[in-house]
């Protein structure tokens, strides 16, 4: 029988054809590159793409951010699924460096969180105070979009409602949207409900479908956001890149780092703020 | 709505490298995965239409079934697996092009099986009391039908290709949308929309559409090329 032995032939060469294109994703040739797992806010916001570039022309190692929320980032980084992290919620950061996973966290930049929602502001929030703000909104029922994803967002407006004296779960009702996203998805969703949201400045900025919406409360300081990068502790994962990744920490936070992440700047705003040492100012 | 679309058309003309790149990676990952999936798929679907074994129906439903495995959890037990934490992670593969193979390979090989099976099957009931009568083994038979139903088989491959192409949720886990490096069209088009720029995320959804469109017409094209020259 001729035929069944082509078929043979065929499948073969279907094999080959299967592991030539595997081949051609080397794991080990490439140069040198680290995992750093951060937030949706830092990726989102073109951030990243702006500073990694100068970064990689100095030291040839390649960044590989995977953007998740804060907390699914710490995961990924317990898991030792990560180099880096680079994230924004002090507490969680300060849990991670307590339960040993890293040896030391440091601050990177800044920015701050913005009370967002539509121009005619039917819940009368505008201002510079967020817990007033969200006291109008709980008392006008009004709609809120809550990302509701754990990620250091999530975390900051849990902490402004508690400041403001509200019991969520006592008051939450069909305004509160729970929409389990990142940054740029809840202010979509925020957009078609009309709806209030607080989001990180950063991503607000560099977000283009804004429809209606408008900045309502801003410059509270309350609303600090501060971000901070940890080297996962090799001791808890050998695999970890220990000369890649602190050779990035340490770029992050020397002046030319810095000097990158205040350079960066979207319809002439700058989004991020040094604060590696002295604090400068804006 | 009509504003956004003639954004789109406007922002194709401007596409770049980058998009390029990225959709040379989707085509390249997707054609591996349904490589290993036809590998694998092809005799696992012959032998269970060429063989009677107790169990055999069972095992049939199970792969009809898993035709609709969900890419998302897919993406997540394969994440678990092969997280530096899990029983393969000392192969460093997550987050890398390797790991979205295997992902969309998990769901090609199913789905080419049972409609493998389902050709053979259909060809057997014309020509498998004629092959037995030969006195040929199940392997035999089951190399002739492969032969016999090769063009049909095309299109399996066609539909294995369409469902790793198209899936988003197991290669944004595993893979991680890392630019440059893990960055699909599904995953970059998800972040686009995530960015608010709805008008890119829609030019790049054309380029992955084309991509799909040249693909089905490639294998067409082959197809009646061979079909003539080899009846």
């Amino acid at each position: 029988m001729d035929f069944p032995r082509r078929s043979v032939l065929t499948l073969g060469l279907l094999a080959l054809l299967g592991a030539s294109p595997l081949g051609a994703f080397p794991a080990s040739a490439e140069p040198a590159s680290i995992v750093v797992a951060s937030t949706t806010s830092t990726e989102q916001s073109g951030l990243f793409k702006h500073i990694l570039p100068a970064f990689a022309a100095k030291t040839g190692i390649t960044v590989k951010v995977v953007a998740l929320g804060t907390g699914q980032a710490l995961d990924a980084a317990r898991r030792g699924d990560a180099d880096v992290v680079l994230v924004h919620d002090r507490a969680a950061e300060d849990a991670f460096v307590a339960q040993g996973f890293a040896k030391a966290r440091f601050d990177v930049m800044y920015n701050d969180f913005v009370l967002v929602g539509p121009k005619g502001d039917a819940a009368g929030t505008k201002g510079t105070d967020i817990t007033a703000a969200l006291r109008k909104i709980a008392a006008a029922k009004a709609p809120f979009v809550s990302r509701g994803d754990r990620s250091g967002t999530h975390s900051a407006e849990l902490r402004s409602w508690k400041e403001a004296g509200i019991d969520l779960a006592a008051v939450k009702g069909e305004w509160y949207r729970d929409v389990g996203q990142g940054m740029g998805p809840a202010l979509n969703t925020a957009f078609a409900l009309g709806a209030y949201i607080l989001a990180d400045r950063g991503t607000w900025l560099a977000f283009k479908n804004r429809g209606d919406l408008a900045i309502l409360v801003e410059g509270d300081k309350r609303l600090f956001n501060p971000y901070g990068v940890m080297l996962v502790d090799p001791d808890k994962h050998p695999t970890v890149k220990v000369k890649e990744g602190q050779a990035f920490i340490d770029w992050l936070v020397s002046p030319k780092g810095q000097d990158s992440i205040a350079a960066y700047r979207i319809g002439g705003e700058q989004l991020f703020f040094p604060s590696a040492g002295p604090v400068r100012a804006p | 709505m009509t504003e956004t679309l003639h954004e789109t058309f406007a922002r194709l003309a401007t596409l770049d490298r980058d998009v390029v790149a990225i959709a040379w990676l989707s085509l390249r990952v997707s054609l591996s995965a349904v490589a290993i999936g036809l590998v694998l798929g092809i005799p696992l679907g012959a032998f269970l239409a060429v063989t009677r074994f107790r169990g055999r129906s069972a095992l049939v439903g199970l792969l009809n079934a898993f035709m609709g495995l969900p890419p998302v959890i897919v993406g997540l037990v394969l994440y678990l697996v092969l997280s530096r934490s899990g029983p393969f992670g000392s192969l460093g593969l997550l987050f890398t092009p390797g790991a979205m193979v295997a992902a969309q390979a998990v769901l090609a090989t199913p789905l080419v099986a049972a409609l493998t099976r389902q050709v053979i099957a259909d060809a057997e009931d014309h020509l498998g009391e004629q092959l037995r009568s030969l006195g040929l083994s199940a392997p035999r038979r089951a190399g002739v039908l492969i032969h016999d139903t090769r063009f049909s088989l095309v299109t399996t491959a066609l539909a294995a290709f369409g469902r790793a192409i198209s899936e988003i949720g197991a290669v944004l886990v595993v893979g991680g949308n890392i630019d440059g490096h893990t960055r699909t069209m599904t995953t970059a088009i998800s972040l686009e929309t995530q960015k608010g720029d709805l008008s890119l995320a829609l030019a790049l959804g054309l380029v992955l559409i084309g991509l799909v469109v040249t693909v089905n017409a490639v294998a067409a094209l082959l197809r009646g090329h061979a079909a003539r020259a080899y009846g």
